[in-house]
């Protein structure tokens, strides 16, 4: 990134000299100083408003002075410019006690049962800067219903609302969601929404953190706690690869609430509501919290660890073994089951990948991604971003908001290569190249890209034969950044940590011997397995056949990949020791069930897709349930290969330790792409993604969010509508050889030849109905 | 005494259509300035010394000459014809009888400002007022002075008349640019000024319907016949509205610098059997005067010097039948009504000063409230987002200033010793 050069100002501050660059407003430049200014509509990250007028300071400038006092949160500093702030000025002083009075003038004073006492800005400052006695005694104050839904989740009380337009202009400038606004006026100005359109933005939860009174609140955490009764607990966000930091907040043994963390680099002072509010499945009432052994009976029976590691020990070793771990693991973990495979089963058939995936991706990443270095801020300073496979509203938000920041602050260019055009493409202005799915390759082959521009590559990429191929080539060619943003928080830490057939730790490919001797050398073993692993798909179909014996399975769902029925008849067919948090498709089919710790409740660290780590502690305290490294360790130990990585911190360690690979990278050879599919005219090629807010099983029990979610639709084109006539609402059925769903038809741009349905929401469980989630042919009539 | 010029006519049967205006002289000043230089026609505006007649006060040539010019942007002229400052009527009627002055004035300004589009965003409310001035506009276009190549000449200007929804707010100049450009009406924040960045984020002259129409003449008659009018630094002719307890109210155009003593014996003086008790010099939001400021200079510099502002001439009159407090009250609720709600010292500082002053009114307030009242006022005054928040303190502490008797005396008796029955039959003959 240019680094610009940027005038240093010098003013005074209540006699105090400072010296900030050119642009600096007042009320942060006497924050430079240790000088508090009151306010409540400021926020270093939203455009200055001054609606509150808290923050009226005295100026002059060389001399002449203002004659009123001015909202330093609207003032840039200029040269020869004398502020004096409450501290040395008494009109300023005698301002800011009158904006305060009249502010609790309409102010119910509820603070005893609001959610935001013991952290309110207002009662602070009222404390602060106000008085002890009202004189508004015998008025009459403005009164509303309260408090009103403005979506499932957040709920509006109107009387507390001090219309500071944080919110608003949260909605509008950084989340580019413009469904609250300000109505009415005087006194009874207040947020609204519009008629039938709740406040259903994906960020929507920002608001209630931002509020600087108890006027938004979230379903989910009123009247649960209050302030001072909370632990919080630094944290990182385990629902994607977007890497936020995260705050959470614990209360007697449970998660009542996580807020966004203030991280510059990353997140901002931002997060998605799905990083906010989908915590209730660690204390859903499926949670596993014993080992479970399934007796002769075929039932799983508790047992104790003792018994259940000597249980899993003996199918272990009984043949030839494989692991699966899911998406979802922190690099620790990770690294444990890369470490237990090659260690203690001998071998790298092991993939992190739970997903629809290809053997040219795993090649893309071990040649790539592994050691790619790009970052938010090649987003920050990009001439162009080309979007392929990648959707960031929906499957990376904080990637997305700050694509938006660049579109809105300098206008930046987004081109977006996809089959239907999303609401995210259309708030970024994006340019939108219409393809047919399965044609993605084609299009990026034409795209022209500078050094200077970035290529964002989604995990679905792989979905389509030679697009990784052509990106590949693309990035070659026109030296562009190259980013590759997975949809699961795990993904890229498990990359690194090696727990893929192709690749040991840090990036080393098996194929090449000094890697092996590296990491053999660091884990004191003789000779690593050296043959290329079976990937997640060739490890299920082996396990069916009964090539492979028997299964380690960490975090995975079998309906999450395109060989659904391979998987269901490979996890009944094999031996299978599940580590997990829940009952789920797996437990219900394995011998050995070991409890493990959510991310609550153990410490960790993930890799965001930047490749860069956030670690995070344990927040609750109090929790029996460990780290699946930890049990993975234990149950090396029983089997009698170690690999000595007891806790959470000496795998951290043991990682850290072993380092990058310095060497060559392995050569991406890459593959030709598909032939074009053809369709007949009541056929249509499916393209479909997630959802940020769907069926996936870490939302469960939040109703709340649940309820903000998109509706299931099944997009088509106008064209396409007119020959099935149908109309927007009417059913669509779409079916193939495995089953059909039943959608309600959207008529939307989106390419002639394509059907869109999201993939994993009600009612439109694709994966799990059709098998199919993309790419392939389905029947599309009116239902 | 009176100096009718945009007046002129008004008695004429058909002086709302072009037939009438082209009768008296009208668009012979738009060719005329279409052959000048629009440098030269900023020049002259700067010259005459017009200052606009919103209210503010604000030399019309200079704000012109604000709009940077050959920077390849979109340039507007946007005609703030939104007059609703309590007391205030005075473009209404002006374009209600002569609703072409201020076209041609809008062609003058357009090509001064190398604006090709115009807009006179006008209140809802005056429907007959927004029938007359779309004719005026249409019968404009057909005559080819709006449109492509008006005059004859290369230059186009297409003129967009836009009504509003009829809100106080949106008659201060970037609330009524946000209105314009279909937001909900709120001041904006300046810096940027519309000069930079007004309508649609481009350079924008935001003008009074009188200040606009006050240029035909000007470029008619030259800057030294303009100067001749007024005093020493408010130039011209202008409109004064008086309204009230007089026996003839209306519009008086006069010279700046006339005196209310001068306009009572122009308009057949208070009320009979009645005598002037106070006045507001130029509408609700310029501090009252009394029948001491009988012969203050009504211009710029005369109204302020004696503590309250010129406004936009509106002169409503208050007899001594009138109570002030309630007449005060009347307009608190005002603009406790119209306030936007963006800033608090106006949103909440307007609910709370209604109460007071209810209670006041009522007999139930105490000495203390009157202190109580003017520490709220210097809690507003000054510290709100935009002007409209400061009028709404005008009146009250002026009346504290000038009538603190009446007001303890409502204290005193427990009641309003006023018969408000009376003081509104006395005016019925």
């Amino acid at each position: 990134m240019t680094t610009e050069v940027v005038d240093q100002i010098t003013v005074v501050i209540d006699g105090f000299e400072v010296t900030v660059p050119k642009g600096t407003l007042v009320i942060r430049a006497a924050e430079k100083l240790g000088i508090q200014i009151p306010r409540f509509c400021d926020h270093p990250l939203l455009d200055p408003v001054g609606a509150c007028r808290q923050c009226l300071v005295d100026i002059e400038i060389n001399g002449r002075a203002f004659p009123k006092p001015q909202a330093s949160c609207t003032i840039p500093v200029e040269p020869g410019m004398i502020v004096k702030t409450q501290l040395t000025s008494p009109v300023a002083e005698k301002a800011q006690r009158g904006v305060m009075e009249l502010l609790l003038n309409n102010h119910p004073l509820d603070c005893p049962v609001c959610d935001k006492g013991g952290e309110c800005p207002l009662q602070n400052q009222a404390m602060t800067n106000g008085q002890a006695e009202s004189r508004f005694e015998g008025m009459v104050k403005r009164t509303f219903e309260k408090p009103i839904n403005i979506s499932s989740q957040v709920l509006l009380d109107r009387e507390r609302c001090i219309l500071c337009a944080r919110c608003t202009r949260f909605a509008d400038q950084i989340a580019g969601d413009r469904f609250i606004t300000l109505s009415d006026r005087g006194a009874l100005q207040q947020v609204a929404i519009y008629e039938k359109e709740p406040f259903e933005s994906y960020f929507s939860g920002n608001t209630v953190q931002i509020c600087p009174v108890g006027a938004l609140t979230s379903a989910t955490y009123r009247f649960r706690a209050r302030p001072f009764d909370l632990v919080s607990t630094p944290s990182a966000c385990e629902h994607c690869a977007s890497g936020c930091d995260m705050r959470t907040d614990v209360r007697r043994g449970k998660t009542l609430r996580r807020l966004a963390g203030d991280d510059a680099s990353v997140n901002n002072e931002w997060n998605c509501d799905k990083g906010r509010w989908a915590f209730k499945y660690q204390t859903a009432t499926d949670r596993i919290t014993t080992p479970l052994i399934r007796n002769a009976a075929g039932q799983l029976v508790a047992a104790s660890w003792p018994e259940a590691l000597a249980a899993a020990a003996e199918g272990l070793k009984a043949g030839r073994a494989a692991v699966l771990v899911g998406g979802r693991a922190t690099v620790e973990d990770a690294y444990g089951y890369s470490k237990f495979a090659r260690v203690t089963l001998g071998t790298n058939d092991i993939d992190f990948r739970s997903r629809l995936i290809s053997d040219e991706e795993r090649d893309f990443l071990a040649a790539n991604v592994v050691n790619n270095n790009s970052s938010y801020l090649d987003i920050d300073s990009a001439d162009q971003v080309v979007l392929v496979g990648f959707e960031p509203e929906e499957e990376s938000p904080i990637v997305f908001l700050r694509l938006f920041k660049q579109v809105r602050k300098r206008g930046l260019k987004v081109t977006a290569i996809a089959s239907k055009k999303s609401i995210g493409n259309e708030k970024l202005k994006s340019n939108f190249v219409c393809v047919a799915p399965g044609s993605e390759a084609e299009a990026l082959s034409s795209i022209q890209l500078t050094e200077k521009s970035l290529l964002i590559v989604g995990e679905r990429a792989v979905e389509t034969a030679g697009l990784l191929t052509a990106a590949s080539e693309l990035i070659k060619r026109s030296k562009a950044k190259l980013a590759w943003i997975p949809r699961r928080a795990g993904e890229r830490g498990a990359l690194a940590a090696g727990a893929i057939g192709n690749l040991l730790p840090g990036g080393r490919p098996v194929s090449d011997p000094a890697a092996r001797v590296d990491i053999s050398t660091a884990w004191g073993v003789h000779g690593l397995p050296a043959e290329r692993g079976l990937n997640t798909d060739e490890i299920y179909a082996a396990a069916k056949t009964g090539e492979i014996k028997s299964l380690v399975v960490g975090g995975v769902d079998p309906f999450d990949g395109s060989e659904v029925k391979d998987a269901l008849a490979a996890l009944d067919k094999a031996f299978v020791v599940s580590l997990e948090m829940r009952t789920s498709a797996v437990t219900d089919r394995a011998n050995v069930v070991l409890p493990i710790a959510t991310v609550a409740e153990k410490s960790g660290s993930y890799l965001n897709w930047e490749g860069k780590a956030r670690s995070f502690d344990v927040a609750i305290e109090d929790s029996l349930l460990r780290s699946d490294v930890r049990i993975l360790s234990m149950l090396a130990d029983e089997i009698g290969r170690p690999i000595g990585l007891p806790t959470v911190a000496s795998a951290a360690k043991e990682f850290a330790a072993i380092g990058n690979w310095d060497g060559a990278p392995s050569e991406f050879a890459g593959v030709a792409a598909n032939p074009k599919q053809s369709i007949s005219s009541n056929q249509a090629l499916l393209t479909s993604w997630r959802r940020l807010l769907d069926a996936g099983s870490m939302q469960d029990g939040e109703p709340n969010l649940a309820g903000t979610a998109r509706k299931s639709v099944a997009v088509i084109s106008a064209k396409r509508a007119a020959a099935l006539n149908v109309a927007d609402g009417d059913l669509l059925k779409i079916s193939n050889a495995n089953g059909a769903i039943l959608l309600p038809a959207l008529v939307e741009e989106i390419h002639d030849d394509a059907v869109w349905a999201p993939r994993n929401s009600a009612g439109s469980e694709l994966l799990r109905i059709l098998a199919t989630a993309s790419n392939s042919v389905v029947t599309v009539v009116k239902a | 005494m009176l100096t009718p010029v945009l007046s002129a006519h008004w008695d004429e049967k058909d002086s709302f259509t072009i037939e009438a205006y082209k009768r008296n002289g009208g668009y012979t000043a738009a060719p005329k300035a279409l052959a000048m230089d629009p440098d030269a026609v900023i020049q002259l505006v700067k010259d005459s010394g017009l200052r606009g007649r919103g209210g503010a006060g604000f030399p019309t040539g200079m704000k012109w000459g604000f709009i940077p010019q050959n920077d390849g942007k979109d340039h507007y002229l946007v005609v703030n014809a939104d007059e609703s400052e309590p007391g205030t009527c005075k473009d209404m009627p002006l374009l209600l009888a002569n609703p072409h002055v201020l076209v041609e004035g809008v062609i003058i300004a357009a090509y001064a400002i190398r604006a090709k589009h115009a807009f006179i965003y006008i209140r809802g409310e005056v429907a007959h007022v927004v029938r007359r001035l779309n004719k005026a506009i249409a019968d404009a276009y057909a005559a080819g002075y709006l449109g492509k190549k008006i005059f004859g000449t290369d230059n186009d200007l297409e003129l967009v008349l836009h009504i509003g929804a009829g809100a106080y707010i949106c008659g201060e100049e970037t609330a009524l640019l946000d209105s314009l450009e279909g937001f909900r009406g709120q001041p904006r924040l300046r810096p940027p000024f519309p000069a930079i960045a007004g309508l649609y984020a481009r350079p924008t002259v935001v003008n009074n319907v009188e200040s606009i129409a006050s240029v035909p003449s000007i470029v008619a008659n030259g800057a030294e016949w303009f100067q001749a009018m007024g005093t020493e630094k408010s130039k011209g002719m202008t409109l004064y509205s008086l309204s009230g307890h007089v026996e003839n109210p209306g519009q008086f155009e006069a010279p700046l610098g006339i005196t209310l003593r001068q306009l009572l014996d122009m308009s057949g003086g208070i009320r009979k059997g009645h005598k002037l008790k106070f006045w507001t010099p130029g509408g609700s939001s310029t501090p009252i005067f009394t029948d001491a400021h009988l012969d203050t200079p009504l211009d710029y510099e005369g109204v302020s010097a004696a503590g309250s502002m010129l406004g936009t001439k509106a002169l409503q009159i208050f007899d001594e039948t009138t109570c002030v407090v309630r007449a005060v009250l009347r307009w608190t609720e005002f603009y406790k009504h119209e306030s936007c709600g963006k800033c608090t010292p106006c949103r909440e500082g307007t609910w709370w000063l209604v109460q007071v002053l209810r209670d006041l009114e009522n007999g139930d307030g105490k000495e203390e409230d009157l202190n109580k009242l003017l520490d709220i006022c210097d809690n507003i005054m000054g510290r709100s987002f935009c002007a409209l928040g400061d009028g709404a303190t005008s009146p009250i502490s002026s009346s504290i200033k000038y009538f603190r008797e009446e007001y303890l005396d409502h204290i005193r008796q427990g009641r309003c010793p006023f018969d408000h029955a009376a003081s509104i039959k006395a005016g019925v003959r």
